[in-house]
């Protein structure tokens, strides 16, 4: 069970567990800001040798040096830290290039870089169940407004204007994996200026 | 009966003995016509009438999918078996008009993967040989490990090699020769699913040496059909029909449900589709499950059988048939 409690929803919604080191022929890590507290929980309990074959793939976002010394200090074969997911895509794409069948791809932090992520290793022929997938930090969403087909990052509120059209849309648990996002859809749409005043749902 | 599937009657065009174990069949429409499409992997239940006794053996389709003119299986002789093969062998003679099931396929490709990687085992070389044929015309990325005793009882290795240039790759066990697995899974492109067929030894070796080496469970597949075991006779109430029905030595549960007029559910007959799984009302006495279909927790609970293939020893068995 993950550690962070979501409320029940629809079983569009993703589910996430808590990592754990498989047997494998490498271990790509991929995480964002908190995410990075799974990988150091993670490495309480393996060995060294685990490290040699991993490549960590790292993006602090606010969390700033908080956790990437730690998590250079693992050890790994390879460590990457980058400013943005955005700026980490081609290494991610080169990494999952690279590797062979039996190599473990580990994912942690926030929906957004888990969804991407997880996208993208299965665009390399990795079954989405086999990949590991642990929330940390904030709950934020990556949202795609389905009028627009544009995606607004680090969605808090409910309804929230999207970054591209500028529709206030209603946040949905309908979910893409295609996308690496959530539905939304214009909120007044029955009701032409009738918009409710925005919660703030996620953190 | 309405149980498997549609039937199909066929007639043997040709009887061909490719080595001294192996005889190839070829069955046309009875009367003319196309035979349905079938997806690589497909196999198809053989009815044979061997005087009082209907025996019903499943036999992968090795032809071209796309050819609907005709079906092709290829019947390994198993003197020890309990007479299927032996009854293909001694008395199916070109002319002969049989009864076939639709096909159905518990061992298809996935079609997802960018690349298939096939090991096979002595006689379990036919599904690939119709997913080979399949994937060419596809173009599909596919690689051929096949393991066989001797070059002599190489089941179309010849063929093979020649068709499928330096994409097939023979194994003689005579020779010493053996794939060596863990270098074969390591350099695998991600993508890669690994496709198995063979004796229930190698099948096992691919899915533990898979799993070790962290492959996903999803992208290993495994086709054994097993034969029914033989054991102690017994004796079986069947509630629904309100008969008493008795199981012989060298008969399944299955067979003999089936010989008391029961109308039971089946596809595979061989412990592994999963179509003929019955509810167990009560019993006194232990099940012998052969099955690759129930999972350890229901083997042991006591409220399911397979009776394709598993058995019972004991007092009373009643069955929700």
């Amino acid at each position: 069970m993950s550690k962070t409690q979501f409320p029940p929803s629809i079983t569009s919604r993703p589910v996430y567990g808590e990592l754990e080191a498989r047997s494998g022929s490498g271990h790509l890590m991929i995480a964002d800001a908190e995410g990075a507290e799974a990988i150091l929980d993670l490495a309480k309990s393996v060995d060294q040798g685990f490290w040699a074959k991993a490549h960590i793939i790292y993006i602090p976002k606010k969390t700033g040096t908080k956790y990437s010394s730690q998590l250079e200090e693992l050890g790994a074969g390879q460590y990457y830290a980058g400013p943005s997911y955005e700026a980490a895509q081609g290494r991610i794409r080169r990494a999952l290039l690279d590797c062979h069948m039996g190599t473990q791809v580990y994912l942690s932090g926030t929906e957004s870089l888990m969804g991407q992520a997880m996208a993208e290793a299965t665009a390399a022929g990795i079954p989405h169940t086999a990949i590991q997938a642990e929330h940390r930090g904030s709950t934020a969403r990556r949202m795609q407004c389905v009028h627009c087909k544009g995606i607004t990052e680090d969605v808090t509120t409910d309804p929230f204007e999207c970054s591209h059209c500028g529709l206030s849309l209603f946040v949905r648990d309908h979910y893409s994996r295609r996308l690496a996002a959530f539905q939304g859809v214009r909120v007044d749409a029955e009701d032409p200026g009738n918009i409710p005043e925005k919660v703030e749902l996620f953190k | 009966m309405s149980a498997g599937t549609a039937k199909l009657n066929v007639t043997v065009a040709e009887v061909k003995p490719i080595n001294d174990l192996v005889t190839r069949f070829k069955f046309v429409r009875t009367g003319g016509g196309d035979l349905p499409t079938f997806s690589g992997g497909a196999h198809t239940v053989v009815e044979m009438q061997d005087g009082d006794i209907t025996r019903l053996n499943a036999y992968s389709l090795m032809s071209n999918p796309a050819d609907r003119g005709a079906y092709t299986i290829s019947v390994r002789r198993d003197d020890q078996g309990r007479g299927g093969s032996r009854f293909m062998h001694s008395q199916v003679k070109e002319g002969m008009e049989m009864v076939i099931s639709n096909p159905v396929n518990l061992f298809s490709l996935d079609l997802r993967a960018g690349k298939h990687l096939m090991l096979a085992g002595g006689i379990g070389i036919t599904p690939f040989m119709a997913q080979m044929h399949q994937l060419s015309m596809m173009g599909g990325h596919f690689e051929l490990h096949y393991s066989v005793r001797t070059a002599s009882l190489g089941t179309y290795a010849k063929e093979l090699t020649e068709h499928y240039p330096g994409r097939v790759h023979i194994y003689h066990d005579d020779q010493n020769e053996a794939v060596d697995l863990k270098t074969l899974l390591a350099n695998q492109p991600l993508g890669t699913h690994v496709y198995v067929c063979g004796p229930k030894g190698m099948i096992e070796w691919v899915h533990s040496t898979a799993e070790e080496m962290g492959w996903p469970r999803e992208a290993v597949h495994s086709e054994e059909f097993l034969a029914p075991a033989s054991g102690k006779p017994f004796e079986v109430k069947c509630a629904v029909s309100n008969k008493i029905v008795q199981v012989g030595e060298h008969q399944s549960l299955l067979e003999a449900l089936e010989a008391a007029g029961i109308d039971a559910p089946y596809l595979c007959r061989g412990g592994a589709c999963g179509q003929c799984e019955t509810s167990v009302i009560g019993y006194d006495g232990k099940f012998l499950h052969y099955d690759h279909w129930l999972t350890d927790e229901q083997k042991a609970g006591g409220k399911h059988i397979m009776p394709c293939v598993s058995r019972f020893e004991g007092k009373t068995l009643v069955l929700d048939r």
